[in-house]
């Protein structure tokens, strides 16, 4: 059972490693520049497969953007003038953390909104949980209870 | 206390409008992040002539700028519309875009040739100067040389009718012209 189990999980997405990187070879003149090479792969959007960012998509579009990036590095350009290069471009989607502007503003306030709602729900919910007052029963409502504990069971 | 009771229908009615909303938007297409500045410089050789071409060779104005390729199924789809469009006076610029050269001068002989001239952008240098995604796409430079629009996918009547009028006033219905270039 076990071995069948675990035969299982390696064929799944999930026993795998969760990024499905492109495999491509770039020679970094230094392991920081590597490294951000792949922070920044991983924080760029491909345009054209929406919900991959372009470490991972195969699309011919997301290797350009990876070429550029490579070359924008190795030429010593800092993050921030990559990301304005790519925003220029692509416009803030491009970006999984775009900046704050007006269209996505929304965006960025969301979480905190929603939290801000969800206390609000929860606090007006308790508070009106609290306050039921268990109203005391009347003398005929308590005759009637003695009359129908004492009926004979059926 | 009455009203309490309409907060779920409410909230149903709004998250149903958004929703509805969402239906008729296409989340593919991507808004333009170039809209309103000036074509990006370049130096590509012309597609049929082998000449280095610049910005300033897109001198008709305004006009259409088309990605195409080869490789793009639809803008084979396309292309007989472009024809039309370029029979009717509409100047066309062709971005032919991360493509084999000589299969593209190939197809521009046996569909036809509705373009003033074609940048060859072997790499997609320009393409990505340019933003551009995928093929085709279709790009107004108006009178000034600025990216005045653009369009993604197949180019047809019906969009042109709808999102190009500003930039070009075609007097007829081109659907004739498009029928009979339709038969070829």
């Amino acid at each position: 059972m076990r071995a069948v189990i675990f035969v299982l999980l390696c064929c799944s997405p999930w026993g795998a490693s969760s990024t499905w990187a492109v495999i491509e070879t770039y020679e970094f003149s230094s392991p920081d520049l590597e490294r951000r090479y792949h922070a920044l792969s991983q924080e760029l959007r491909c345009p054209k497969c929406q919900n991959q960012n372009i470490a991972d998509s195969n699309a011919p579009i997301a290797r350009d953007l990876r070429v550029v990036l490579y070359e924008q590095l190795q030429a010593g350009a800092s993050d921030d003038e990559i990301l304005a290069f790519m925003v220029a471009r692509y416009g803030e989607f491009v970006r999984y953390r775009p900046g704050m502007d007006r269209n996505t503003v929304l965006l960025w306030a969301a979480p905190g909104l929603l939290l801000v709602l969800g206390a609000m729900g929860l606090f007006a919910h308790f508070r009106q949980r609290s306050s039921q007052v268990h109203a005391a029963l009347t003398d005929s409502e308590k005759s009637e209870i003695e009359r129908l504990l004492q009926e004979p069971r059926a | 206390m009455q009203a309490k009771k309409f907060i779920p229908l409410l909230a149903f009615v709004v998250l149903a409008g958004l929703l509805f909303r969402g239906l008729s938007i296409d989340p593919s297409e991507l808004p333009a992040a170039r809209l309103g500045q000036p074509f990006p410089e370049f130096s590509q050789p012309e597609l049929s002539t082998g000449r280095e071409v610049s910005v300033e060779a897109l001198a008709v104005r305004p006009a259409l700028v088309n990605v195409w390729a080869t490789w793009c199924y639809s803008c084979r789809v396309e292309h007989p519309y472009l024809i039309a469009l370029a029979q009717q006076g509409v100047p066309i610029y062709g971005l032919n875009y991360k493509d084999d050269s000589a299969k593209a001068r190939e197809w521009l002989t046996q569909l036809g040739d509705p373009y003033q001239l074609n940048i060859a952008d072997v790499e997609g240098s320009v393409g990505l100067d340019l933003g551009v995604y995928g093929a085709p796409e279709t790009y107004v430079l108006d009178a000034d040389g600025v990216i005045a629009h653009r369009h993604v996918g197949v180019l047809s009547e019906e969009v042109f009718q709808r999102d190009f009028s500003p930039w070009f006033s075609l007097g007829a219905s081109l659907s004739e012209i498009h029928g009979e270039v339709g038969v070829e």
